[in-house]
């Protein structure tokens, strides 16, 4: 088994072929999309390949060190930041092939018109422990 | 916790049988452990061999995994002048010990998430698992979290006389966390919430129950079946539930007969008014605004001043509301979603639609989110077509 993150973005990613945001669909486009994606999640519970699935609010801050005895300096929102996560689902997969086939079922969830959005989503293995046979 | 077992009964008894257990001069953290291996033990062998008497049961099996604990722990460290002989189970001041259970899980000396936790474990009587999962988070980190209140609050004596009101806000945030995982926090806020209402007399706490009973009670109305949000005005108020309605009020009447008002009384009497109302136009938004200057005397805060001004737009039209909101300040949580309402009802659609998709961007959780976008997808997808 090995674990992989599929990783939706606000922003950063190549441009959806169906590329309309969310706010100008129909609300029964919405309701379709949500129930898409809750029914992704509650088949891979089924098939015991879920991990975890969370989204992200759009807002954040940057933070760093600022030396010994000081409070963190904060930075942000960046507006122009390129890159921005909206949420994620990590699973448990048997392939790197598996984790691409639902990589593929997410991004076609229905958007505007009621048609796959086809978004592109980033997938990345996990780094795992080392194994316990090496030779 | 399995079936077979009455698990609100077991559970309704764990606060009494750890103030005995203390009483006896068991350190808290010790005793609290006791008492919930002598809830799991309760679980497996009640089924097949009910008790007479539960509590003495609890009681028995918790004073002696106690005594257990205390001489593995005395033959460690090569002390042997512990406890031995274990006292007569006689009459204890249960009330008395729930009460003072309440306040030291409470004590201001603790963080709000490590008071909520204590709380559930050592008065309500839940496994660390269970909360957990209630939280979300793992079982490994609560248990840490439960253990690190147990030892903040080891030197607090159990007699002293404790703050009502830090009891309430714990119990109001176990309501407002609402549901998820198997336990049902808002049903265990309630169950608690009663148990206080009985150890003790105070408006506040009637108020506070009152509250939650009449929250409570739009439940069921509250979700779509898909889990979207449906907000109050257009609730089916059929499904409301009116046994815990009614219990809510006379509660809550019975409390401001007392003449000693306060935050729960005044939130109480706020949704009092919202339940009376057979449809959502028939609504006393006059008497909900007074209640919300009511409010506002007793805590002023931006909270109660935004919900102010939604009952203002209700009261004397989007206008007055929306110049109510004008003196807020707009990086408020929820200022772009009620903005976003009153301009609708004012007829700014564009200004409604574009305020509404803000408001999600601004959202605290999913819910709100969707529901958000899902209103300002209504107005553009109207004003399009």
């Amino acid at each position: 088994m090995a674990k992989y993150l599929l990783l939706k973005h606000y922003r950063g990613a190549p441009a959806a072929v169906n590329d309309v945001p969310m706010d100008q669909w129909t609300p029964e486009e919405i309701s379709a999309h949500i129930q898409y994606m809750n029914d992704f999640a509650a088949r891979l519970e089924g098939t015991g390949e879920f991990v975890d699935g969370q989204a992200l609010a759009p807002e954040g801050m940057w933070v760093r060190y600022d030396g010994e005895g000081r409070p963190p300096v904060t930075d942000g929102p960046f507006a122009e930041t390129k890159d921005l996560i909206a949420g994620w689902m990590v699973i448990d997969v048997d392939s790197q092939e598996r984790a691409v086939e639902l990589a593929g079922e997410l991004s076609a969830a229905p958007g505007a018109g009621g048609k796959p959005i086809h978004e592109w989503l980033e997938v990345r293995p996990f780094l795992t422990a080392p194994p316990t046979i090496t030779e | 916790m399995t079936s077979g077992v009455d698990e609100l009964l077991l559970r309704s008894l764990t606060p009494s049988v750890l103030g005995i257990l203390v009483r006896r001069g068991a350190d808290f953290a010790a005793a609290e452990d006791a008492v919930q291996d002598a809830l799991v033990e309760a679980v497996r062998v009640w089924p097949a061999d009910p008790p007479r008497d539960p509590k003495g049961w609890l009681v028995t099996v918790a004073w002696r995994r106690f005594l257990d604990a205390a001489r593995a722990d005395t033959a460690r460290r090569r002390r042997e002048d512990l406890v031995d002989e274990e006292p007569a189970p006689g009459p204890v001041p249960a009330v008395d010990d729930t009460l003072q259970l309440y306040f030291l899980c409470a004590h201001p000396s603790l963080t709000p998430s490590s008071a909520v936790a204590l709380t559930l474990r050592a008065v309500g009587g839940l496994t660390t698992r269970q909360i957990a999962q209630a939280y979300l988070v793992p079982e490994a980190t609560m248990a840490q979290r439960i253990s690190r209140a147990k030892r903040t609050v080891s030197g607090v004596r159990f007699d002293q006389p404790g703050d009502v009101a830090t009891v309430l806000r714990v119990l109001y945030l176990v309501f407002n966390e609402g549901y998820s995982g198997d336990v049902d926090l808002a049903a265990e806020a309630i169950r608690l919430t009663r148990q206080l209402a009985a150890a003790i007399d105070h408006p506040e706490v009637a108020g506070l129950l009152a509250l939650m009973l009449l929250h409570h009670a739009r439940r069921a109305a509250r979700t779509a079946p898909d889990g979207s949000l449906i907000p109050l005005a257009e609730q089916d108020r059929r499904r409301w539930d009116t046994t815990s309605i009614a219990e809510g009020v006379a509660i809550l009447q019975a409390a401001l007969a007392r003449d000693q008002l306060g935050e729960f009384q005044a939130q109480a009497a706020i949704a009092a008014l919202h339940a009376d109302a057979p449809t959502a136009e028939e609504t006393d938004w006059v008497q909900i605004v007074e209640w919300y200057d009511e409010l506002t005397r007793l805590i002023d805060s931006p909270v109660v001043r935004l919900n102010r001004a939604v009952a203002v737009g209700q009261a004397d039209g989007p206008r007055a509301g929306l110049a109510a909101l004008a003196a807020l300040d707009d990086s408020l949580p929820r200022h772009a979603a009620v903005a976003a309402y009153l301009h609708e009802r004012d007829g700014n659609l564009a200004t409604a639609a574009r305020l509404y998709a803000e408001a999600a961007q601004k959202a605290p959780n999913l819910a709100e989110r969707d529901h958000l976008t899902r209103q300002a997808a209504r107005l553009n997808t109207r004003r399009c077509h």
